[in-house]
């Protein structure tokens, strides 16, 4: 079944597909990442493949290879039973790709690991925070050249944190008003 | 943030000080928060307007750890995962590391491994159900679920050895066979088992203060949690029957006979009523799996895989040589990539493993479920009352050491 999801992904976008494999019964298509936000709304949205949930996403690092990372997306369709993956790859400069969150919502703390652990960016994500290390973190953990026994600097106790109270008022509440002082 | 309350705020009269919004910090130093959860809380009176969790205080690196040590070395780490159900993580992983190989356990393995495995869900379910009445006020409902569990992991410990800490799975196989009782230890804790389900309905279900708690708190819809990659009772009780045991059956699941309990509202009292009818389920797998237990080897008959009868080792060079290359050089997993997953008692629990054909996984990513719960339970909670976290926090059932990792 995900034979036919994969093929009718190659028909619709050639242009975009790098290269696909299906071993172990695990159907593989690599996305060239100018193509991955439109593959995945068209993955999404297409009623014959369905694909309403992203299971999982994570990369790999790759230190040798060029380029050096590959973010990998696990997709799954409740209703039609069938998965597939995509793989992406990504430069070792700057690393950084299209986010998802428009797409899937479970994208967002996904890709907030990701981040935390590569350091790849993803472009047009609402909220790219560290998710399981602290903000003053060094470095990106999974990478293959950071070492096993690395250790971090003591920080300094915070002095504030985010104040959520403020943020709430500018970012909504002040917001609103002006926009209903604004309304003739 | 949802938009409406910020609109109906924002439209507000003029708020007086002590009318206005406050911050609190749940967590992570607080009972009803795991002990691993902080949770900044935007508050209106006793509205919470806004939630943003924060994860990671349990983060001990397992994936480093993983791709440091040998195939089999990950095994007692992946007990640590989920550790109110330690044996259902030990048969993900290596029901993945098999899948690489591409061999099959032992129609044997498969009953015992689907016994354990349902064993293990009922005292992950009896944790959460019994945690979750006990937060609530309910002590007595607490105490029954935990007797429960103790008849389990009585049973689970004469099989393994250990009663949390198990690692009993092998890749290719098990540690050990069942003992030559575990039937009649069965049938003798399966009645108990159901004089506690029986209770807790009791207890519970139809208790005004519990009903009023979970009844409408923390709503998800099946869209929305499809979306966020809800898995397990917390998405089968929005009304969607995914459960990967009989979507896609691994272990002996398509040889037994059972249902997939859902609900329809998606709010509390549904994952409860879900997790309680899944334990029946379970009692009743194991009793099928128990009747219908085949005989034959219980480990793939592999010497690349499987160590050897410790009588070789001690007795024959080829036996210790055997012995010796496995353990320090671990199973030779040929190169590539593969994403296995096993329905986890909290839903599905994915292992994507990159081998470069060596001893030691390259790469290797667990798919938590409560992960996933963690990054959407924002939806759940704001828009309800500060107390209605705590039964919300109980249902999805977050497990610390398996978020973090």
């Amino acid at each position: 079944m995900s034979r036919a999801a994969l093929d009718s992904l190659v028909a619709a976008f050639p242009q975009h597909i790098l290269e696909t494999t299906d071993r172990l019964g695990d159907e593989v298509a690599i996305v060239a990442p100018a193509g991955l936000l439109e593959i995945a709304n068209w993955l999404r949205n297409s009623p014959e493949l369905a694909f309403n949930m992203l299971s999982d996403v994570t990369a790999v690092d790759y230190l040798a290879r060029n380029p050096r990372f590959e973010v990998v997306y696990q997709l799954y369709s409740v209703s039609k039973k069938h998965r597939l993956r995509l793989r992406v790859p990504v430069g070792a400069e700057s690393p950084s790709l299209s986010s998802v969150t428009s797409v899937w919502l479970s994208a967002n703390w996904a890709e907030r690991e990701v981040w935390d652990m590569y350091g790849i960016r993803f472009e047009g994500h609402p909220d790219l925070r560290r998710v399981l290390m602290y903000e003053e973190f060094e470095g990106h953990p999974l990478r293959k050249d950071y070492p096993m026994q690395q250790s971090q600097p003591r920080m300094d106790l915070r002095r504030k944190e985010r104040d959520a109270v403020e943020e709430y008022k500018t970012l909504y509440v002040d917001k609103l008003a002006q926009a209903r002082k604004a309304e003739p | 943030m949802n938009r409406a309350i910020a609109d109906a705020l924002a439209a507000a009269p003029e708020r007086g000080v002590q009318e206005d919004v406050m911050v609190l910090n749940m967590g992570p130093s607080h009972p009803a928060m795991h002990g691993t959860v902080r949770m900044v809380l935007t508050l209106d009176g006793e509205t919470v307007i806004k939630c943003d969790p924060e994860i990671g205080y349990l983060h001990r690196g397992f994936e480093k750890q993983c791709e440091n040590a040998t195939w089999s070395q990950v095994f007692p780490y992946t007990d640590r995962l989920n550790y109110c159900s330690p044996l259902l993580n030990n048969f993900g992983y290596a029901l993945a590391v098999e899948k690489m190989l591409g061999i099959k356990a032992t129609d044997r393995c498969n009953y015992i491994r689907t016994i354990l495995g349902e064993m293990a869900r009922l005292a992950d379910h009896f944790t959460s159900l019994g945690a979750g009445a006990l937060e609530l006020g309910a002590m007595s409902a607490f105490l029954y679920a935990v007797e429960a569990r103790d008849h389990i992991w009585d049973l689970v410990e004469e099989v393994t050895g250990a009663r949390l800490t198990v690692s009993f799975a092998r890749i290719g196989g098990l540690k050990e066979d069942l003992p030559d009782n575990f039937a009649e230890r069965w049938e003798a804790t399966e009645p108990r088992l159901w004089d506690v389900i029986k209770k807790l309905d009791q207890l519970s279900t139809k208790n005004r203060i519990f009903m009023d708690r979970m009844m409408n708190t923390g709503v998800i819809g099946a869209d929305e949690a499809v979306s966020l990659g809800f898995t397990g009772p917390v998405l089968r009780s929005t009304g969607v029957a995914y459960d990967i045991r009989k979507d896609s059956p691994y272990f002996a699941y398509d040889r037994v006979d059972f249902e997939v309990p859902v609900g329809t509202n998606g709010d509390n009292f549904d994952r409860y009523l879900v997790r309680l009818e899944e334990m029946k389920q379970s009692i009743s797998i194991i009793r099928q799996c128990l009747k219908g237990l085949p005989g034959g080897p219980l480990n793939v008959d592999d010497p690349h895989i499987m160590l050897p009868p410790k009588e070789l080792v001690y007795n024959s060079i080829e036996g210790m040589i055997n012995h010796f290359k496995l353990i320090f050089e671990g199973i030779q997993v040929p190169a590539g990539e593969v994403y296995s997953y096993t329905e986890a008692a909290n839903g599905e629990l994915g292992f994507y493993i990159v081998s470069n054909g060596t001893g030691k996984p390259y790469k290797l990513r667990v798919r938590p479920p409560c992960f996933y719960f963690m990054g959407g339970i924002d939806r759940m909670i704001e828009g309800g009352m500060l107390s209605d976290i705590i039964p919300t926090f109980d249902t999805i059932n977050m497990i610390g050491g398996e978020v973090d990792r």
